[in-house]
């Protein structure tokens, strides 16, 4: 075979692809397909339905006082449950569709597409918070006219820090546990498992065992998030939210990282 | 422009491409040829990143896939028509491609054009194209870059045979204009028509590569058949006979076995009329399945 010239080829004159254009193409693959624009749709809406009725609670009920910030703390039911959801079906529609395959021959530097698609998810995750932002000053801007409340504009720069914090973490908690298993139920069923089911569990350790309530704090990473959402993390609070992050949001991201550069793409 | 040298890719224990080496020219068409799970697949999933080797190297032009900036520019890959989202159109589908690869819009048309996809068939969602259509998207999706290598598994797998025969045009003129092209199929028929140079794949190792001729010439060990039918085929018999030439009747006619030229010079002694004289041509399909025959599922008879 050694007797056989290969012509070569020339690929001096190729630019490799920006990095900016495959953020690009994968922003458009989290909303070309009808599940993917419905479900950020539905985000949106959501979010927006959640308001609306915490606001018509307010109106009809005498004993119910709202501010601001219980509007922004009702995504705790909207956009803290669909953005982890997105993040997952951002990698893992590529396994379940099989389209990693197109993916990784076009673009062979596979943490290249994975670093798109994250930063795809931040983007997703900044753009909720605005709209959350935005509707809740719209509710509360209408709570103020329509109930004989005092309005509350409670917004801070630490609370709107907070907020947004919570969101990306959601989302990037959602993307590790998609690199994680690869695998689109799998990887929502763990999620709700750990961000619903686990903190039960928890709760119940800590009330049982002293050692564990000693523990739980660095390790209960949905526990080291309260404080984020009433604006009043200490420096005992980041140690906890730095610790317990590690362990279930770096971890994961880290091994889901490089079990996806190394799968064998089907 | 593709070399392949001494590849083996392993699951565990089992081996699915066993020291596999060939070299795949510009200006010609290759037929990788081989029954199922002979590892075909396997080989043209590792040219270009999917699966690692085992051991062994692919190079595509002197590179490996992914020191290749901009892939999609220089190699035309269709693996799995089936591969792409079952929600987006075909014309979406390209589109990504399109804009992965940095190319305008008007190439996409193109495409659609050239793989003879209508306007109204690329809107359609890919849940809804025949297998055949799909291999047309597919086609198109490696066409886009207007790459100088195309590697296409089963590339005519579920095309009719006016499709057969278009993309067989379609292979031949891009070679023509230079390319190199690897093509992967079970069906015998398929790559002789179309291929300059054969690479036979059983059981993961390579049993046979070359052209149709130097194929066939190492095979020829076998003693060739002929099918004449006479109009008095008891007096050809005869005639074969005394020759000391091993004549069977078949069919309407005889199985003799010898080359066809030999049966007409002997017609034309006897002077007897013959309506019908050709050589058993089955000489590649007997080659391969002899060649294959370890790994094919049926045993052959």
């Amino acid at each position: 075979m050694s007797t056989v010239t290969v012509p070569t080829m020339d690929i001096s004159g190729t630019a490799p692809t920006p990095f900016l254009r495959l953020v690009r193409v994968e922003a458009r693959k989290a909303y070309d397909t009808r599940a993917g624009f419905w479900l950020l749709v539905s985000t949106a809406l959501l979010c927006a339905i959640v308001m609306v009725i915490q606001m018509a609670i307010g109106v009809s009920q005498d004993d119910v006082f709202l501010s601001y910030n219980s509007f922004l703390t009702s995504t705790n039911f909207s956009i803290a449950i669909l953005l982890p959801v997105i993040g997952i079906m951002l990698l893992t529609s590529e396994w379940s569709q099989r389209t990693a395959m197109v993916s990784f021959s076009l673009e062979p530097r596979r943490p290249r597409v994975i670093v798109a698609k994250l930063v795809v998810g931040l983007v997703l995750a900044v753009i909720a918070v605005v709209i959350a932002l935005l509707l809740a000053t719209i509710c509360n801007a209408l709570y103020s006219v329509l109930s004989d409340d005092p309005t509350v504009w409670n917004a801070s720069v630490a609370h709107t820090a907070g907020f947004l914090l919570l969101q990306v973490v959601g989302m990037l908690t959602g993307f590790a546990f998609a690199a994680l298993l690869l695998n689109t139920p799998a990887a929502i069923v763990i999620y709700m498992v750990y961000s619903f089911v686990l903190p039960g569990l928890f709760e119940l350790g800590a009330q049982l065992m002293d050692w564990f309530d000693k523990i739980r704090p660095w390790i209960d990473f949905n526990y080291a998030q309260g404080p984020l959402v009433d604006a009043t993390m200490t420096g005992k609070d980041w140690a906890y939210f730095a610790t317990s992050g590690f362990i279930w949001l770096v971890v994961p991201l880290v091994i889901g990282f490089s079990r996806v550069l190394r799968a064998e793409v089907k | 422009m593709i070399e392949v040298v001494g590849l083996t890719r392993k699951y565990g224990s089992f081996t699915a491409v066993d020291d596999v080496s060939f070299v795949c020219q510009p200006g010609r068409v290759t037929g990788f040829l081989g029954p199922n799970g002979a590892g075909k697949t396997t080989t043209m999933r590792v040219m270009v990143g999917l699966t690692p080797a085992t051991a062994g190297r692919v190079t595509i032009g002197g590179h490996v896939y992914q020191d290749i900036p901009n892939p999609g520019r220089h190699v035309g890959v269709l693996l799995d028509a089936s591969a792409q989202h079952a929600g987006r159109t075909g014309r979406e589908i390209l589109e990504i491609g399109a804009r992965t690869m940095g190319l305008p819009d008007s190439r996409i048309d193109e495409m659609i054009e050239l793989v003879s996809l209508t306007p109204q068939e690329a809107k359609r969602r890919l849940r809804n194209y025949s297998l055949g259509m799909k291999q047309r998207l597919g086609i198109a999706h490696a066409l886009l870059g207007d790459p100088s290598v195309l590697i296409l598994d089963e590339p005519a797998n579920g095309l009719d045979p006016a499709g057969i025969r278009w993309m067989r045009g379609l292979l031949r003129g891009y070679a023509e204009r230079g390319g190199t092209v690897l093509l992967s199929s079970h069906l015998l028929h398929e790559v002789e028509q179309i291929a300059d140079e054969m690479i036979l794949i059983g059981n993961g190792r390579i049993v046979a590569q070359g052209d149709k001729k130097t194929l066939l010439a190492g095979a020829a060990k076998g003693i060739a058949t002929t099918f004449v039918t006479a109009l008095d085929n008891p007096a050809l018999a005869a005639a074969l006979s005394a020759k000391g030439i091993t004549v069977a009747s078949a069919g309407d006619g005889l199985r003799v076995e010898a080359e066809a030229v030999e049966v007409g010079r002997t017609a034309l002694e006897a002077t007897v009329v013959l309506t019908d004289l050709r050589s058993a041509d089955g000489g590649l399909e007997d080659l391969f399945l002899e060649l294959t025959a370890d790994t094919q599922r049926e045993t052959v008879v």
